[in-house]
Formats: C-alpha cells, sequence, structure tokens
C-alpha cells in the first residue's frame, strides 16, 4: 500500500528522506587511483603463466577523496548509539566509551602479532589474564576462556563441553538439550550444530518456565539445558533454584545464555544460581561495540568439573609471569575455536571497561538498566500500553504486546518500529520472542537519561494516535529515512546480491 | 557514577513513578539467597586518565617488534582513513542492520563488499562475513556437507600443507556432525601437494576437498589438476586462499574447468591490524546455485514503496532467529566492522594497489631469502613457486634463536617444529611490502649472530 505522505506531518517529522548515495562502482573511473595508498614503484614478479590471474579483479577505481567521502555519507545513513536511543531489546545497546576504542588501538597493542613470544606479551597477556579474573567474580564460575568470537560460538563452546564431560564419564547416551521455547535462535541452532537434539519447553502464563514440563521431559537422555535469566520475556525466572536441582538430579548440566548478564550484573552470579556453564556477550554487558553486526566476544565461564574442557587457548600465569596454555596443559579441552585467541581487540575493550566501571560500577549497571526498565515499562502502562506480563517486575527488559491495537485498529509490531524511525528513535525488537504476539522487547539500558525515555514514551503515545485517525499513514512510514519501507519479499525472490554493470 | 547519567532528582522521581522505596526493591523477585554479597576480585573504578596510563604502561611493556612472521596474520600497510572512517560512531555503534531503513549505510556497504569479494575471488555470491578464516573453513564443510547430495559421506580431503590451528579449528566445529577429515600429503621437497596425492584417495566418494593456494608453507599447488580431479570424483570444491594473493592469482572460480565451488580465507590482509589475533574476519564466496546453503547474513538489493532502491537483510530462511535447530548456522552476529574496514581497504587500494601490495611482498620475502640462505648452515626448504612466505632450515633448534631475535626486537617467523617434525629445525618466514631493506639486513645480521 502506498499512500502519500501528509506534507504536513512530514515536515513536523523531521522534513525529506536523506539524499540516496550512488554505488562506490558507480562513481569508479578506470585509471583512477588512490596513489599514495600502495608501493610507489612496480616490481615484476614470476609466476607460472597458468597460475596467475589474467583479468583485473573489478574492484572500485575512485581517488582518496571520492573514497573518503562515499563511505562518511554512508555511515551517515545509519542509526547507531552515538546517534539515537536504540533499545533494541536483548541487544543492550548502552554507550560504548571511547576511551575503550582509543587505549585498545594503542600502536603496540595493534601491531603485536599473534604469534609474538611471551616475552614480548606481558602487557597483553596480563590485560588478558586479569580479564579471566574479573569475568570469573562477576559470575561466580570457577574458569574463563575468553577464545569464543560472538555469543552463538559461545554456545558451541559451552554445549561442547557439557558433550565432552558426558563422554568423558562414558554417559553417552545424553544427546538432548533442552530450551524454552522463548529461547534464542541460537540456542537451539547450537545444539544441533553439536548433534544433539532439541527438546522446547513451554513458559507458564507468567513468563516462568513450566517446571512440571520440565520434570515431564528430564532423564537419562537429558544433557542439559540453555536458559536465559532474566529470560528473553524480561522476567527473572523466579524458580531457578528449582530447575537446577530438577535438571542436576537427572544427570544433565546447566548452560547460562548470557545475553542478558546486564541485568544482574553484580546483583546475582549465575555460578550462584547452579549453572555449569556460561557465556557471556561482552558486546552487550561490557559496552563493547556492536560494530553494524560484529565483532562480538562471547567468553565462556565454567565451573569446576569442565574447567578440563575449556577451549584453548587460556592465560596462565606461573609465579610473576603469564603464560598461553593450550592442550598440552588442558589435553581434555574441546580444542581451539578460533585461529588464533579469538578477538581479542574487542576482549581489551572490555577489559578497559571493566577498570572504567570498577567494582560499584558493576553493580550499578544493573541497577540503573533495571530502573530504566521498570519506569519506562510504568509509564507505558499508565498511557494505556498493555504489557505481556502486567504481574512482573521488568528486568533489564520488558514486553509491550500491540495485539489488541493490531485487533482494532491493525496497528502492528511493525508499524510501530518504522514509524518510531520517524520520530528519531530506533525501533526495539520486533516479534522476539516469537510467543508473544507483536511484541516490543524494550530496553533502555543504564546509559538513557530520563528525559530520552519520556520523550520516547510521547513519540509512541503520538504513534498510536496517529494511527487511530489513519492507520495508512503509519503504515506508509518511515518517511524520513533514506528509504521508505523495503520490499522484503522482492528481495528474496528476485535476489541480487552483487552490483553487475550494465 | 561513570556512563550513568541520573541526577539524585531523577532517581526519587522514577521510584516514585514505579512505586517502589528504592531501587533494591527492583530485584524482589529474585530469591534473597542469590544476592550478591559484593565483588572481590574486581578492582576499584579507575578515571579515564588512570586507565590511560595502565593501558599505555602495558603497551609499552610489549613494545613492537619488526616482524618477519606471516602464518595467518600478514602486516600490511593500512590507509590512514580506514580506520578514521571505520570508527565514526554511526559504523562502530550501530547494531546488525535489522531495521533497514535507518541501517542503509551499513547494508549498502556490505552489498559493496559482498561485490568486491565476488570480484577478487570469482564467485558469483559473497556473505556478510564468518569469524574468522578458520572457522569460515569448518563452515564452508559443514555447508558442502548440506549441499552435496552426490557424495553425502562426510568425508574431507584436507591438505597436510595447511595451518595447523585451522585443522584444529575444523576439527572442534565439525566433528559432532560426523565429517571425517582424510589429510592428504604433501611432497617433503617441493612443498605440494600434487594431484597424486589426492587422487590416491580415488574412490573414497568425498564430500569436499579442500584446496589451500597458497599453501600453509606459502607454495603455489596446481590448483587446475586438483580441482578436475575433485569434481570428478563427485566432490565438491573449496578454496582457501589468501585474499591479497587473488591480486595476481588466478581466482578460485577460474579453477579448472568448472571452478571451485566455495572459497574461503581470512580477510585480515585487507585492512585489519595483527592486533593479536583479532578481530578479523573470515569471508565465504560460493556459487550461485550454493547460496541457500550459505551460512550468515546475506545482503539483497531491492525497492522501496516508491520503487527506489534500497538494501536489506535477505534468504534470513536460512538463519536462526528463523529457523532456529534447522538453520544452516548458529552464527549470528558476525565481524561486521571489519568488513567495513576492508571495504574501504579495497576501495582505496584497488586491484592496482592491491596487485603492487602482493608483488612488493613476493618481492621481500625472496630478497629475505636471499639474504639469509647467505649464512651458513641456513638453507631454503623447498623449491618452486610460492607466494610471500617461505620455509627456512637452521643449523640448531628453532626456539632459542626466535628468542635470541626478539632479544634483538625481531620477531623471526613461526617455529615449524611442532607441527611438522619430519622438516627439521624448520622456520616459516614473511616479509610483506612493509619490510624495509634496512629490516631484512638487521634480520640477516641478528640471525648470524644468533647462529653464530
Ligand atoms: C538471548 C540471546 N542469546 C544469544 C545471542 C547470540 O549472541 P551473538 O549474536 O553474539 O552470537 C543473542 C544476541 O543476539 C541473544 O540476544
Amino acid at each position: 500500500m502506498s499512500l502519500a505522505p501528509d506534507p504536513i506531518k512530514r515536515a513536523l517529522n523531521g522534513g525529506a528522506p536523506a539524499a540516496a548515495e550512488p554505488l562506490i562502482f558507480e562513481v569508479s573511473r578506470p585509471g583512477r587511483r588512490a596513489v599514495a595508498q600502495s608501493p610507489l614503484a612496480t616490481v615484476a614478479v614470476a609466476l607460472p603463466a597458468a597460475l596467475k590471474r589474467k583479468t583485473p579483479a573489478a574492484l572500485p577505481q575512485v581517488s582518496e577523496l571520492q573514497a573518503v567521502r562515499h563511505f562518511t555519507r554512508l555511515s551517515q545513513l545509519n542509526f547507531s548509539i552515538d546517534t539515537h536511543f536504540y533499545p533494541l531489546g536483548s541487544c543492550t545497546m548502552k554507550y560504548n566509551p571511547r576511551a575503550c576504542n582509543t587505549l585498545a588501538m594503542l600502536p603496540q597493542f595493534l601491531g603485536r602479532h599473534p604469534l609474538a613470544p611471551e616475552s614480548h606479551s606481558q602487557g597483553f597477556l596480563a590485560c588478558m589474564y586479569e580479564l579471566q579474573e574479573i569475568l570469573k567474580d562477576v559470575t561466580g564460575m570457577a574458569g574463563v576462556s575468553l577464545t569464543p568470537m560472538a555469543g552463538a560460538q559461545g554456545e558451541f563452546a559451552g554445549v561442547a563441553m557439557i558433550r565432552a564431560y558426558h563422554q568423558a564419564r562414558k554417559d553417552e547416551a545424553r544427546t538432548e538439550i533442552l530450551v524454552p521455547d522463548a529461547a534464542h535462535g541460537t540456542n537451539p541452532a547450537t545444539a544441533t550444530m553439536l548433534g544433539m537434539k532439541v527438546r522446547e519447553i513451554p513458559t507458564d502464563a507468567q513468563g516462568d518456565v513450566d517446571v512440571e514440563a520440565l520434570k515431564a521431559v528430564v532423564g537419562p537422555q537429558t544433557a542439559g539445558i540453555m536458559l536465559t535469566n532474566p529470560s528473553t520475556l524480561g522476567v527473572f525466572e523466579r524458580n531457578i533454584k528449582l530447575i537446577a536441582q530438577i535438571v542436576h538430579e537427572a544427570g544433565g548440566l546447566l548452560y547460562y545464555d548470557g545475553a542478558n548478564l546486564n541485568a544482574i550484573l553484580g546483583e546475582v552470579r549465575p555460578g550462584d544460581m547452579g549453572f555449569d556453564v556460561i557465556h557471556m556477550n561482552l558486546h552487550k554487558t561490557f559496552s563493547t561495540p556492536h560494530g553494524g553486526g560484529g565483532p562480538g566476544a562471547g567468553a565462556v565461564g565454567v565451573s569446576e568439573r569442565l574447567r578440563p574442557f575449556m577451549p584453548i587457548p587460556v592465560v596462565g600465569k606461573a609465579g610473576d609471569a603469564y603464560k598461553w596454555l593450550d592442550e598440552r596443559d588442558l589435553p581434555q579441552s574441546i580444542g581451539r575455536l578460533s585461529t588464533f585467541m579469538g578477538n581479542a581487540g574487542v576482549l581489551l575493550r572490555a577489559y578497559i571497561y571493566a577498570r572504567l566501571l570498577g567494582r560499584e560500577g558493576m553493580h550499578r549497571v544493573a541497577e540503573f538498566a533495571t530502573l530504566n526498565a521498570n519506569y519506562l515499562q510504568t509509564r507505558l502502562r499508565e498511557r494505556g500500553f498493555d504489557l505481556a506480563f502486567p504481574t512482573r517486575r521488568a528486568s533489564h527488559e520488558f514486553i509491550v504486546t500491540l495485539k489488541r491495537q493490531k485487533q482494532a485498529i491493525d496497528l502492528t509490531a511493525t508499524d510501530i518500529a518504522k514509524r518510531l524511525l520517524d520520530y528519531g528513535f530506533h525501533a526495539p525488537t520486533v516479534y522476539f520472542p516469537l510467543l508473544v504476539p507483536e511484541c516490543l522487547l524494550i530496553e533502555p539500558t543504564e546509559t538513557e537519561d530520563k528525559e530520552t525515555l519520556d520523550s520516547f514514551v510521547e513519540a509512541l503515545c503520538a504513534i498510536w494516535e496517529e494511527a487511530k485517525q489513519d492507520i495508512a499513514f503509519v503504515k506508509g512510514a518511515p518517511y524520513t529515512m533514506p528509504v521508505r519501507r523495503l520490499d522484503d519479499v522482492r528481495a528474496a525472490r528476485q535476489l541480487n546480491l552483487r552490483y553487475q554493470p550494465g | 557514577m561513570p556512563f550513568i547519567p541520573h541526577t539524585e532528582t531523577d532517581i526519587r522521581e522514577m521510584l516514585a513513578v514505579i512505586g517502589a522505596p528504592n531501587t533494591d526493591a527492583l530485584f524482589s523477585e529474585i530469591p534473597a539467597e542469590l544476592r550478591c554479597k559484593g565483588l572481590k576480585q574486581v578492582p576499584p573504578g579507575l578515571a579515564e586518565m588512570d586507565v590511560s596510563r595502565l593501558m599505555r604502561a602495558r603497551a609499552a611493556t610489549d613494545g613492537t617488534l619488526i616482524n618477519f612472521c606471516g602464518a595467518g596474520a600478514y602486516e600490511h600497510h593500512i590507509p590512514a582513513a580506514v580506520w578514521e572512517i571505520t570508527t565514526r560512531g554511526e559504523f562502530y555503534s550501530a547494531y546488525t542492520p535489522y531495521q533497514a531503513e535507518a541501517s542503509q549505510g551499513t547494508l549498502q556497504l556490505l552489498y559493496e563488499y559482498q561485490t568486491m569479494m565476488c570480484a577478487l575471488t570469482g564467485m558469483e555470491v559473497s556473505n556478510a562475513s564468518m569469524y574468522d578464516g578458520a572457522s569460515a573453513l569448518a563452515e564452508s564443510l559443514l555447508m558442502a556437507v548440506r549441499a552435496n547430495a552426490v557424495n553425502a559421506s562426510g568425508k574431507v580431503l584436507l591438505p597436510q600443507a595447511l595451518h595447523p590451528y585451522y585443522r584444529e579449528v575444523v576439527q572442534a566445529v565439525t566433528h559432532a556432525q560426523g565429517l571425517r577429515m582424510t589429510p592428504v600429503p604433501y611432497d617433503v621437497h617441493s612443498g605440494t601437494t600434487a594431484v597424486e596425492a589426492y587422487s590416491q584417495f580415488y574412490g573414497i566418494a568425498p564430500t569436499a576437498v579442500v584446496i589451500a593456494q597458497p599453501n600453509f608453507f606459502g607454495r603455489l599447488e596446481d590448483v587446475d589438476a586438483i580441482t578436475d580431479w575433485a569434481h570428478a570424483q563427485g566432490a565438491l570444491v573449496v578454496a582457501l586462499v589468501n585474499p591479497v594473493s587473488l591480486a595476481l592469482l588466478k581466482p578460485p572460480g577460474e579453477w579448472g574447468a568448472k571452478g571451485a565451488d566455495i572459497c574461503v580465507g581470512d580477510g585480515q590482509p585487507l585492512g585489519a591490524p595483527l592486533s593479536s589475533g583479532g578481530p578479523y574476519f573470515g569471508f565465504l564466496t560460493a556459487k550461485q546455485a550454493l547460496v541457500r546453503q550459505m551460512p550468515g547474513r546475506i545482503i539483497g538489493r531491492t525497492v522501496d514503496l516508491d520503487g527506489r532502491p534500497g538494501y536489506a537483510l535477505t534468504l534470513q530462511a536460512r538463519e536462526q532467529h528463523i529457523r532456529r535447530s534447522k538453520a544452516t548456522s548458529n552464527i549470528c552476529t558476525n565481524q561486521g566492522l571489519l568488513v567495513t574496514a576492508a571495504t574501504i581497504h579495497m576501495s582505496l587500494l584497488g586491484a592496482d594497489g592491491l596487485e603492487r601490495v602482493a608483488a612488493h611482498s613476493m618481492h621481500n620475502t625472496a630478497a629475505l631469502i636471499t639474504a639469509l640462505t647467505a649464512i651458513k648452515g641456513v638453507e631454503a626448504v623447498f623449491s618452486g613457486s610460492g607466494f610471500h612466505e617461505a620455509v627456512l632450515r637452521l643449523p640448531k633448534a628453532v626456539a632459542p634463536v626466535l628468542e635470541a631475535l626478539a632479544a634483538q626486537n625481531i620477531l623471526g617467523g613461526f617455529d615449524l617444529s611442532r607441527h611438522f617434525p619430519e622438516l627439521g629445525h624448520a622456520l616459516l618466514v614473511c616479509a610483506t611490502e612493509t619490510r624495509s631493506a634496512d629490516d631484512i639486513a638487521a634480520y640477516a645480521a641478528a640471525l648470524r649472530a644468533a647462529l653464530a
């Protein structure tokens, strides 16, 4: 449906869309080049004719200014934390302190080769060792390995360790991983990658795991359960101790998906809740940047019994000297998950962040993330929005469901998400978790001020009002972005995945 | 309070709205006995100035070695503009582009990246990145198993002349799904993997055959013959390549009669600093027919409501957030920011610039070999063509020599004796375009002294 937007409404909400930027290939001209960026002299090299490239790769041919201008302009087409409120639930879009970037990019850190000798790595290794110790403390785990390169790889490491643990005990029938139906998609996908069978556990009406259903399915085939706590529904799993007991008594282990660690940092520790293994999304809780899709870091923490299985390398300490531990030190390790030691530069940023926050700062993260979420939740409820779990406290995030608005005036979560962009706010997470209809998963984070939260409430109310007046107008949003609503079906049906001239 | 904007008044007003006496009450649903009694290992917080002092001191402890080590991580010149633009907040602090209309910058850049990687590798489709080269190789093998309906054995021919850590990652990531690696030996004189080394496995119906070009020793393989042999066996060909080498070398899409089916590698040489091993990024390109088996994000060009072009994540039905336990991979967050750097890097160098970088690197490595083999007892292990790495044999154990070189501020290379004991006291060295004639002379002098 394409309806011409009311020009007045449009002007009120930010004016005309930004101009489109051509593809870099379209500004490219044969023979043009950023001359200073490669060796000036040409050297001839001998290669067998059969192995040589015949035609140069069709890369852009542009001047340095053209490239700089093009990519600077592209950057300006993005929403980001630095430019917009970004309450994307489950993603913890809080301020990424600039000092973390500046200091992680000191020339010696950037120039350090991953295979540099330990004698010339003590500064770097000290940071990594201390980060391991800090993460052990905040999670209550006995060991930490920093190598996984994102949350999903941390999950892979965790389930691989659970598998290795059972196999080492010759308990090989344990091939089933339990996940709540609210779990993030990476949980079941990870279990499958490790050859496990996935069994879903239902959630009860209050947002807790259905304990009776859990009791009914645990058994000698149970390898473990993957839980997020607070769950992806934005509420704390109140029965966690009982769940831990049920799973442990059945011989299974508990995996903690640390995507929501921001909610409990310094307040509750996964190790104390009974978890055997966890991953942390350092690109969430420890505020390393998301970079438009990555890189992340998915450090894993383990209880004593899983320590022998940690992915390598790990940083150890002998006397005053730091050293790498590999398969010679951890012969039962699940092995190596990255070529070297994972996303070292991201780990440095997380370490710097941890040192800036310190002990007190850790616990304030959870305190203020929770304050902001509960404030926003209360304000939205007062203004008539429906909460998915109205009787529950919010954790660091909460869910609004638009089921009623959808039925009454066909206002969907997508509609609100797109129209919010016109109001200068990034959208919350929509349609996740899958079990709440027309859901907005809203995570404000601790670094947002009250005024921003207040204006976000006003924007949501204004959009609802607009929808009551003219739903077609809202369905036409956004109006002020570089493009209007995109045709996803066409993107998938008429695949165009690269530029082909002519 | 670091990074928290709340004033005392804010806190009071917000609690009043919520109807809670204090912030502690907000955690009332958490069983009291689970509440943390206080952290012990986390030191007190520091001001930015103090952390800055600490980090500068740590960095200074490590210093900067003159680097002659490659082995999967290569020091190249990175144009100043690359990271200045990459670390702009709009790229640096954005999430995965789920809201396409508010992420056109990242999405268009990724579409340009996909185009550039297809051009460089001679393939038809590219994803938006994997974690690193090793994990990309592992995922390409899982992809081959899904894609190869003819040979579904899960057997993979994997060359021995492969980075040992890549082999370990492949093992760790794929073994639970029943993939089985068959090592293909290399010739100890040439350092290459002859087609006969592969064809001795005639009849095992491999699902995939991996060809590394250059191989781990920097040697060049007869990619056409191996590709054709693999295709004749019904295998999919996975090319593992160094992206900079492709400025000079035949792209995998043109190998043999039909071209490789999947191409992977580490994108680090395209604008990522060495940075202790990461973040880098893995690239994965393929033939069009395999696109639905690809792991990871893919960006497509489409149109908006007004018919104007725009970019969006596409083919998401492959991915974990839709397909859950049946997804092609569990990957979610990838290495987007490194792809941003690589795209800017490739734009600034162009094919011509990359070719100069590749040629200078080959040239410098050749000069290094000449200088070092002039030292008594030092010899080149392999003969024949290579790219920008080579293997030397020393007259005595490598580890103490590397220590002596490090004391002279030189990172002398990667000691092969643990992973390739059959080569004796072997050392893998590399001199990219960033090494000067003085650097090479300094290495030669230090090595001469260390061996004396
Ligand atoms: C609940 C949850 N689990 C796991 C993940 C996966 O983490 P990553 O994207 O770092 O792989 C995410 C983030 O996307 C998440 O929100």
